[in-house]
This record gives structure tokens, C-alpha cells and sequence, in this order.
């Protein structure tokens, strides 16, 4: 069974584990976790980006410089600073369910396409160093979109739209305006 | 630290990743197929999905199967429009998101490793400029339609809905069937 699934079965699973994920615990979100990340990383080299402090009753509070980080009563510096909770551990085990996905049952990243997808060589060449480029400004375009919008496919898109948020909407409406006509000019064939 | 909500998040990360890979999400191929309109594989995909997995979350909230207390309805604003457009750019251009990149990591997806430090980098310098942007561009922090809101009632409180007259359910039932009959006529394609 060396293929992926058709849009029917598709349709049904991933609905199956969205609705799961809000079952047992939440709805699924993924772009605040690099965040997290980077907050991870960097309050190592400041530590006034992610301070905890335990007041008078014995109650662990959070803190940061950082006017974003300190949203929520430091929710994101809490996280960062307890970096095995539930949403960056459910960030990892995405990782190993995309490993795990593509070694059982498949489908197979072929060599060449594991490096340059096949449309990006057909219509921009195989350039290594292109790609590289290609991939980094639409890491950086997205997260950044992302985070301004507070939300990404999964969390606005998907789990927005299932609960019927406004936001879903509006988030869907916002990306498909642009990222249609950019892959139409982008790639041609 | 829960180690209930460990092991939750490693069992439902793992098969939301694996699902990606397996429904064709974690290639960039299907995606800019999908945004060039010559493949709608994963546009029936995601409108089947969101209105099949709605019509269950409404029908066992309805039931109590499901505590109205896990709907987490994020704010709309301005900026969500226009974070969505900037999104959009490395969406059409990249093939990922945030989600998709790292299954395809697991996958065996190098170019997915450069998506994701970009990513890092694009997170980080919003964090830094979200202080300026709140000061000099505060239009896009301001909500539409009340912010956090649904069209359908969810039966939690903290989240007014729009359509707050008709049964909750039936709105959302409705807008369900909507999205799942999309999937099914959507053509495979719309362009060559």
C-alpha cells in the first residue's frame, strides 16, 4: 500500500483526528509553538525574556520583557520555560508521525524530490541554493503572516472553521487571495 | 509535569503527522497543485474534513459528549486578513505551512528544514516588532464583529455567537453539509 489515500478517505481521517484532538483535549495549533521555540532558544541567552517567580501564596507566576511574550499573564514564557507540555511535545510527535507515515505504508520521498519538489524543478530549476532561499522566505512570509494573524491552517483554518469561528473565515479568505495568484505566476507548469 | 497530557500530545501529534503525509499535505507538489487550481486532491480534503469533523463536534456537544468548555475560539481582526495575505505569499511560493512542514521533515523532506528556519526567524521578528506594531499600527488590532466569535451557538459562554437565534446544531449542520457537498462536487481540477 505504497500510496497516499483518495480525497474521500483523506477527508474522513483528518476530520476523524481534528475532531479528536478537541475530544480529548483542545483544538489543534501549530505556528504559536515556534514561538515557543524561538523563546526557548533565546531566553537562554536573556533570561528577562522568560522570568518566573513564585508570590507570596506560592504560586508560580510569569513574566517577560517582551511586550508579545508577556501576552496572557506570560503564557508563552510559561511555556518556553516548561518546554515538555502539550503543545510542543505535539509538534515533535508530528515529526516522528511524518517518519513513521512515510516508512510504513508509504508513500516514499523519492531522492531527488526529498531535496527539490517537482514542481519547483520543472518551473525554477535545480538549483540546491535556490530552493534553500525559496524555502527559508516562505518560512519567514508564513510565520510572520501567521503570528499577525494569530493562527496558522491548522488552529484558524481547520479548527477555526470546524467551530464555526469568524476568524477561520476571514484567516481563509486573507490567504487563498494571495496564495493563489502567487503559485499561478510562481509556476507555470 | 501531566504526564496524561504527554503522552495525549504524543499520540495525537504523532497521528495528525502520520494523516498528513498519508492524505498528500506534506507535499509541496499537491499544495501549489491545490493553489494553481490543476489538482483540487487536497481542496476536497479540507472542506470534507473541517464540515465532517463540525457536524460531529456540534452533534456531541449537542449530546454532551464532548465539554463545551474544549471550543477555543481565536479573535478576528483586522489583522488576521492581513497576516492571512502575508501567509498566502510563502504559501503559494513555498508549498507548506507551519504544520505540514515539519511531517515533512519526518518524511524525509530536506527543503522543509530551511521552511522551518525561516519560520523561526519570521516568529521571532514579530514577537520583537509586536510592541511598534501595537503603538503605530493599532487598526490592525481591531476586532471585527465583536472578535471572538462564532456563526454557530457552541453552547460556551465565553464565545457570543452571531447567529444566536436558531439552534446551534442546525447553523452549524447546515454550513457542514455545505462544506462536505463542496468536496464532493468540486471537480478534480479547474485549470491545465
Amino acid at each position: 500500500m505504497n500510496t497516499s489515500w483518495g480525497w474521500l478517505k483523506s477527508g474522513l481521517i483528518l476530520g476523524a483526528v481534528f475532531l479528536l484532538a478537541v475530544a480529548l483535549v483542545k483544538p489543534i495549533g501549530v505556528s504559536t509553538q515556534y514561538v515557543i521555540a524561538d523563546c526557548f532558544i533565546f531566553c537562554k541567552l536573556n533570561p528577562e525574556l522568560a522570568k518566573e517567580t513564585i508570590d507570596s501564596d506560592g504560586n508560580k507566576t510569569y513574566s517577560s520583557s517582551n511586550a508579545y511574550l508577556n501576552k496572557s499573564n506570560g503564557k508563552y514564557a510559561k511555556s518556553s520555560l516548561n518546554i515538555s507540555n502539550y503543545g510542543f511535545v505535539f509538534v515533535i510527535a508530528m515529526f516522528l508521525g511524518g517518519f513513521a507515515a512515510s516508512k510504513l505504508g508509504g508513500p516514499k520521498v523519492e531522492k531527488e524530490e526529498s531535496w527539490i519538489p517537482q514542481v519547483w524543478r520543472e518551473n525554477l530549476g535545480s538549483s540546491w541554493t535556490k530552493r534553500m532561499i525559496g524555502a527559508f522566505a516562505s518560512g519567514f512570509f508564513i510565520l510572520f503572516g501567521a503570528r499577525l494573524a494569530g493562527g496558522c491552517t491548522s488552529g484558524h483554518m481547520m479548527s477555526g472553521m470546524m467551530q464555526t469561528s469568524l476568524s477561520g473565515y476571514i484567516f481563509a479568505a486573507g490567504v487563498f487571495a494571495i496564495a493563489v495568484p502567487v503559485s499561478i505566476i510562481v509556476f507555470k507548469k | 509535569m501531566n504526564y496524561t497530557n504527554i503522552i495525549l500530545a504524543l499520540v495525537v501529534g504523532g497521528v495528525f503527522g502520520a494523516v498528513l503525509h498519508k492524505v498528500g499535505a506534506t507535499n509541496p507538489n499537491k499544495i501549489v497543485g491545490f493553489l494553481r487550481l490543476t489538482d483540487l486532491h487536497l481542496a476536497k480534503v479540507i472542506l470534507f474534513a473541517i464540515g465532517f469533523s463540525s457536524l460531529l463536534l456540534f452533534i456531541l456537544m449537542a449530546i454532551n459528549a464532548i465539554p463545551t468548555s474544549h471550543i477555543h475560539v481565536k479573535s478576528a481582526y483586522v489583522g488576521v486578513i492581513v497576516g492571512g495575505a502575508i501567509f498566502g505569499i510563502g504559501f503559494g511560493l513555498g508549498g507548506y505551512c507551519p504544520g505540514t512542514t515539519i511531517a515533512a521533515l519526518g518524511s524525509g523532506r530536506k527543503d522543509s528544514l530551511f521552511m522551518i528556519l525561516g519560520g523561526l526567524v519570521g516568529a521571532w521578528v514579530y514577537v520583537l516588532m509586536y510592541g511598534w506594531l501595537q503603538e503605530n499600527l493599532d487598526w490592525l488590532y481591531s476586532e471585527i464583529a465583536g472578535g471572538k466569535v462564532s456563526l454557530a451557538v457552541t453552547g460556551n459562554e465565553s464565545v457570543p455567537a452571531l447567529i444566536n437565534s436558531v439552534n446551534g446544531a442546525v447553523v452549524a449542520g447546515i454550513i457542514a453539509i455545505l462544506f462536505m457537498a463542496g468536496a464532493y462536487m468540486l471537480p478534480n481540477k479547474l485549470r491545465n
